[in-house]
């Protein structure tokens, strides 16, 4: 489980996060939403560790170890992994060598490749000219060679032009154990309660939800979750009056 | 026996002149003395003392001789080993080739000059030996020839000239490894060497160089490309030298001849380096690109390239990327010029220390700090070398792998 409490963070002098309460459940993803700047990045990149995140309050708890101040690398051997947006180019660096750096065991990177249809670009540099489509399969291929417990994806639809925008949906849902993505010989029930990848999402667009239902919708506003409800429902009411009178009409029923 | 008489006196003009760049030499602190050693047999090789056979292995040499076409290893100033494998392809002590055949006079200082300064003219004045190697027309290599200039005497002026040749539609590859023995501190290395690439041929050169740290070292080289050739050249050194300057010349005269020069450099602290490529491109079609990389933990590190273009339609490209790990200095100098309308020619260089994004990137997979800076190390001086026969490749990974320690 991850659990965030009263979290505030600072970024070069600035808070952008003012107040973050957040609990995420074994087996539970979450898909967060927010305008442009409202920090969704930021939240992530502090979970998964960023020092330039100065955290000035609050603590994030994973698995039960308090890891507000654990170092990104410790926090990833502990089973947390992220999916970004703009990852560096690291010249001379193969995705080959990338992909089984990831992994703490053996594993079979063609395999793995063959099924985000990336097996062609095992041998280039990583990240090296890659496309927007082409960053999210390759991040997607390293999360499956690590397999993370919890899961933080940066907009994994944008740069992605509709035919692989399919692949990307199953793939991470696949990875969240997911939506029908199940195992063989196990009932829908039962994977749900076998299920315990967490996952969470940011999303402008909200195609990632034709291929997984969030059990949770986050707005993150003005530096805070400023509401929690169902995806599709924030999603729609975003789409239909925008952030602030989404936010208001929801803290005013409130 | 081919007449030197005129080498000598042009030499003897040339005795005391500085070189163009890089710091300036006193010969008189170096000993060019013969120093006698008996020559080996095949089998000798695998019972040098250990640490020596350490020392060649690392520069690239295979001992069993097993994955080489022919051997060249030269001991201070005596050969000590030098045998071809195959058919087609011919090692030759220089000194020997100089009184035994007329056709070394075609290229024996034909390209380099003689008076370019106090360093080639004690190459001519004092020669011990150096190798000549040659594919004969359309012979292809299967295995590389190596060929080891190694120092073991303390204070010795070791001076060399080698000539390469690739005749017509042959295909040549070869390892040269530079060393020094464990016990050498200082000492001088002179080596003047000359590539003849004939048309259609191809010729891989791949120098892996392990100097003492007081060691100074001044080659000399020019190389021609005739039509259709290919001349790849490749330079590693990663240890630390006191003093090393090159600033080796290739014109490519024939239609679409081709040069590549890649080098991977390590600068030590107390290491000076000044190192170079200079590409004429004189016909059309010319292709011509040089590579370096370049990783200071101390040393300094002058990192030079410079293409001229004088015919249209020749495309040439110089990439120099320094890394700053620990101190020293990158100094990257590249030139461009163009003579004519219609040459393409570009360069990019940029100096610089490990981005912070990229450790947390890899950090964020799993790998501690010092796993992911060098990794990231590894990345950079692993550059792609297009038509390197994979185990040379290796043999440079190899000598990355090495020295991955001492870079940290």
């Amino acid at each position: 489980m991850l659990q965030i409490e009263d979290l505030k963070v600072e970024l070069a002098d600035k808070e952008i996060l003012k107040h973050i309460d957040l609990e995420i459940h074994p087996g539970e993803t979450h898909i967060l939403f927010g305008p442009n700047g409202s920090g969704k990045t930021s939240l992530l990149m502090t979970i998964m560790g960023y020092p330039q995140y100065k955290i000035t309050g609050g603590k994030i708890v994973f698995k039960g170890e308090d890891i507000t101040h654990l170092p990104i690398n410790e926090r990833a051997q502990l089973g947390i992994g992220m999916s970004y947006q703009r990852p560096p180019t690291i010249n001379g660096l193969k995705t080959r060598q990338m992909v089984h750096l990831c992994a703490k065991t053996d594993i079979d990177e063609e395999d793995l490749a063959a099924r985000v249809n990336f097996t062609e670009f095992l041998d280039r540099d990583i990240n090296a000219g890659f496309s927007g489509g082409e960053i999210k399969r390759s991040e997607l291929l390293q999360l499956m060679a690590q397999n993370p417990d919890l899961m933080l994806f940066d907009e994994p639809e944008s740069g992605v032009d509709m035919e692989n925008m399919a692949l990307v949906g199953k793939t991470i849902a696949t990875l969240l154990q997911r939506n029908g993505f199940q195992e063989a010989n196990s009932t829908k029930m039962k994977s749900k309660l076998e299920r315990k990848k967490m996952g969470l999402i940011i999303t402008h667009t909200g195609y990632i939800m034709d291929y997984l239902t969030g059990d949770k919708g986050q707005v993150l506003y003005d530096g805070m979750l400023s509401c929690i409800s169902n995806p599709r429902e924030i999603l729609n009411c975003v789409a239909e009056s925008g952030y602030k009178e989404c936010v208001r009409c929801i803290t005013e029923s409130n | 026996m081919y007449n030197r008489e005129q080498l000598r006196e042009r030499a003897e003009k040339a005795i005391n002149k500085k070189g163009a760049i890089g710091p300036d030499i006193n010969l008189d602190d170096f000993d060019d003395a013969a120093v006698p050693h008996s020559y080996l047999a095949d089998e000798d090789l695998c019972q040098l003392p250990e640490p020596e056979q350490q020392r060649l292995v690392m520069a690239g040499m295979d001992l069993t001789q097993k994955n080489r076409g022919g051997t060249y290893l030269q001991k201070d100033t005596e050969v000590i080993h030098c045998h071809t494998r195959q058919d087609g392809i011919e090692v030759i002590p220089i000194k020997k080739a100089l009184e035994k055949y007329d056709w070394i006079e075609e290229y024996y200082w034909k390209l380099a000059s003689v008076e370019t300064d106090k360093y080639t003219a004690a190459a001519e004045l004092g020669l011990h030996d150096g190798y000549v190697i040659r594919a004969l027309p359309g012979a292809k290599s299967i295995y590389p020839v190596q060929a080891c200039l190694y120092l073991d005497k303390d204070g010795l002026q070791q001076n060399v000239h080698n000539i390469i040749i690739a005749e017509e539609d042959s295909e040549l590859h070869i390892i040269t490894g530079c060393s020094t023995s464990p016990h050498m501190k200082t000492g001088l290395h002179v080596g003047v060497s000359e590539f003849y690439v004939k048309k259609n041929a191809k010729l891989s050169f791949t120098m892996i160089h392990n100097w003492a740290e007081k060691m100074l070292v001044r080659p000399r080289s020019v190389a021609e490309v005739e039509e259709g050739g290919l001349f790849l050249n490749n330079y590693i050194c990663m240890r630390p030298v006191q003093s090393l300057q090159m600033y080796p010349t290739t014109y490519l005269k024939g239609d679409d001849s081709t040069a590549r020069f890649y080098s991977i450099i390590v600068g030590s602290p107390g290491s000076e380096y000044d190192i170079g490529g200079r590409i004429f491109l004189k016909n059309q079609g010319s292709r011509a690109e040089i590579i370096s990389r370049a990783i200071s933990n101390g040393g300094n590190i002058i990192a030079r390239g410079h293409l001229i273009g004088e015919v249209p339609d020749i495309k040439a490209h110089l990439e120099c990327r320094g890394l700053l790990l620990n101190g020293g200095i990158i100094h990257a100098i590249p030139e461009l010029e163009g003579h004519v309308d219609g040459v393409e020619m570009s360069h990019e260089a940029a100096v610089g220390k490990i981005a912070q994004e990229e450790i947390t990137y890899l950090m964020s997979r799993g790998l501690s700090e010092d796993e992911a800076t060098s990794t990231i190390v590894r990345g950079f001086l692993s550059v792609d070398i297009p038509g390197l026969p994979p185990q040379l490749k290796a043999e440079i990974d190899k000598a990355i792998e090495e020295s991955d320690k001492d870079v940290m």
